[in-house]
């Protein structure tokens, strides 16, 4: 994974509260068994009708948000499904974070291990920042992981992540890695495991 | 004098392989669930990294989310359905890992047949790609959904990176009436949460009304624990947990057993043990419940009336009303009951154990499904259908107008052919209604076994306590 030190770009507002993942990629989109190529999927329910016309009006369907790179969205992003088909499909249609003021736990797990950064901001914050990019596509938003601070033409908000997570990232880190250097301890551990626990 | 401990705070550092310090911590995995949809990846990457399956004794797969519930004996007819199923099973036979494919007696949905076959005990950690395997902490394991990197993590190292999540006490108190059953319980407690009021906690289920719940039960209720955002969802131990287990393939025998229920009796929370937070339900104020949007929080009771946007204060909520009763096709104000209904699904990992079809088929039987009304009963597993095969139920089901499928995921997510059409609405023993969840387009209503066969039976929701 490509270490992540900071992520600056155009926005793309979704106001919605409580985006599960199911909206983020349907079901029908889970059958394949590889990690790309889930891009055109995105929002796929919102994005075109039953009859696969494209509805102008949503917002990744707008030409003057092709190029954003951050999505920004309401409370409860993410939530439901583990899928991490959810996260491959934001990170392949070019997005590199996504802010919302909460999200689903385990999707920003998934964010994060696939170097997607998942950026919590208070609900004022996203706010203005829906508003920001809904009246100006060109607006730039930067993330600086270091620093941990979210920067935008009227906002200049710190913003917490976990410590790991943060590490992992901007070391761009694989995580296996990092744990099989434990292999010594994982062993020992096993060794004291009750006997009673279910063996397959 | 040791500190008063809760049942998560016991189960999780008796994981703990190394201590993080300002890290997560880094916990054994004792049980890996694993199915068709959310591991080929983690394979691949596994393989392109030349890395191995750490422990397949403590792996187990089974096929259950893309499965077809009729005419099996021609196999799977959606290519990539079959090349997932496929991909799963060279997978785990390259790896040695166990795999309960189509045609094995013990085949079912992976939160049904983990319990049933008794892998499923006390005081494990059990992690699945899949978010519903909190359902497994009904036994007072810690069991939690993971996403496919993690899966790959914990197939090359049996262990997995947590921050420990906080702790909230969810305490029900009193029991629960006639007619009001685990579904409600559990949809109730979300409806007074919310979706993401058990974000990055672990809660524990307790007082009488949740110790007086049957194993069965206790799965229905820790199983929607996600929809209310929690990290897990778990439940002391007790002797109707030991019952259950007694006698199960996997279960541990003689002495083994005997060591096994000392710890398992050492795990309940100690008396003056702290929870980061608390929240009391009144199980005698609750109802047989109706989800009337597109998240499991919009829910009320089945002799409510629809809310109106404006019944909600904060602008996010009202917004999020508004769109749902767009999506539902709903008008404030319409009582729940006079709400029609043109499909029924019972089924999921929610409810399609065999206390569930006994439970629905004591409603319709004798009688028949409504003219407007298609109903399914999906049992969760093949030994639950074979076992309600035993019992006569799937005769009651047949008469009645049901038909009656082989196990599987099913309509709870429609990633097979049980998919609703566009505009379809279903009563639904499944965990999740948004939108498009059950085929786009589709309203899904959540619901007990018992509330989904009284609306299959009058074509449109009934309170089911008036005798359906």
């Amino acid at each position: 994974m490509d270490p992540i030190r900071r992520v600056s770009g155009t926005m793309a507002p979704l106001p919605r509260a409580q985006v599960d993942t199911d909206q983020i990629i349907p079901k029908q989109f889970l059958k394949r068994i590889e990690r790309t190529g889930y891009g055109e999927f995105l929002f796929f329910d919102w994005a075109q009708d039953a009859e696969s016309e494209k509805d102008p009006d949503f917002v990744l369907n707008r030409p003057e948000y092709q190029a954003a790179t951050v999505l920004v969205a309401g409370p409860d992003f993410g939530t439901g499904s583990s899928r991490e088909h959810a996260p491959w499909a934001l990170a392949d249609w070019g997005f590199r974070a996504v802010i919302a003021s909460s999200f689903g736990d385990i999707f920003r797990t998934n964010c994060y291990k696939i170097g997607l950064l998942a950026v919590e901001l208070p609900q004022q914050t996203v706010a203005t920042l829906l508003t920001l990019a809904a009246q100006d596509p060109d607006a730039v938003i930067d993330l600086d992981l270091e620093q941990q601070r979210a920067t935008a033409a009227g906002i200049d908000d710190p913003f917490e992540i976990d410590a790991f997570a943060k590490h992992m990232l901007m070391n761009g880190l694989d995580e296996i890695g990092v744990t099989l250097l434990e292999a010594e301890a994982i062993v020992q551990y096993d060794t004291g495991r009750p006997s009673f626990k279910p063996k397959i | 004098m040791t500190v008063p401990r809760t049942l998560f705070q016991k189960v999780w550092d008796d994981h703990v392989v190394v201590a993080g310090k300002d890290q997560p911590d880094l916990l054994f995995v004792d049980l890996h669930l694993v199915h068709e949809v959310t591991s080929p990846q983690a394979f691949e990457a596994l393989r392109m990294a030349e890395r191995s399956v750490s422990r397949p004794d403590l792996t187990l797969a089974t096929a259950d989310h893309g499965t077809p519930t009729i005419n099996r004996a021609a196999g799977i007819t959606d290519p990539l359905s079959r090349r997932q199923v496929d991909t799963l099973i060279t997978n785990c036979s390259a790896a040695g890992i166990t795999a309960f494919g189509l045609d094995d007696p013990r085949n079912g949905i992976v939160h049904v047949i983990g319990p049933e076959q008794g892998f499923t005990q006390p005081g494990m950690t059990i992690v699945c790609g899949d978010s519903h395997t909190s359902t497994h902490g009904a036994f007072g394991s810690l069991a939690f959904g993971i996403g496919t990197s993690e899966v790959e993590h914990v197939l090359a190292t049996q262990t997995i990176r947590q921050r420990r999540p906080r702790s909230m006490a969810i305490t029900v108190e009193g029991e629960l009436p006639s007619g009001v059953t685990a579904k409600d319980l559990i949809l109730g407690i979300i409806a007074q949460i919310g979706v993401g009021g058990g974000a990055g906690h672990v809660i524990e289920y307790r007082g009488p009304a949740v110790a007086g719940l049957t194993m069965e039960e206790r799965m229905t209720v820790c199983n929607m624990s996600i929809e209310a955002g929690a990290r897990a969802g778990l439940i002391a131990p007790d002797e109707t947990t030991f019952s259950y287990l007694e006698g199960r393939p996997q279960a541990p025998t003689g002495a083994e057993w005997e060591r096994a229920i000392e710890y398992w009796t050492g795990l309940p929370t100690d008396e003056g043990a702290e929870f980061d937070s608390e929240v009391t339900v009144d199980a005698a104020a609750l109802s047989p419940f109706v989800s009337w949007g597109t998240n499991p929080a919009q829910t009320i009771p089945v002799t409510a009336t629809i809310p109106s946007p404006e019944d909600f204060d904060d602008p996010l909520s009202r917004d999020a009303a508004q769109r749902a009763l767009e999506y539902m096709d709903l008008v404030p104000g319409t009582p729940i009951t006079d709400i029609a209904i043109d499909r029924v699904f019972i089924g999921s990992c929610t409810n399609a154990r065999i206390g569930d079809l006994r439970a629905a088929a004591s409603v319709i039987e004798g009688r028949t499904v409504h003219d407007h009304v298609s109903a399914m009963v999906v049992p969760g597993s093949s030994q639950v259908k074979q076992e309600a095969e035993a019992e006569g139920l799937d005769r009651i089901f047949l008469a009645a107008g049901f038909e009656w499928r082989e196990p599987g995921c099913s309509m709870c997510l429609g990633m097979n052919d049980d998919v609703l059409s566009p505009g379809e609405r279903c009563a639904s023993t499944s965990n999740r209604n948004f939108e498009g969840r059950q085929g786009r387009g589709a309203r899904t209503h959540l619901v007990s076994p018992q509330m989904a066969a009284a609306a299959a039976v009058a074509g449109h929701f009934v309170d089911v306590r008036e005798g359906g």
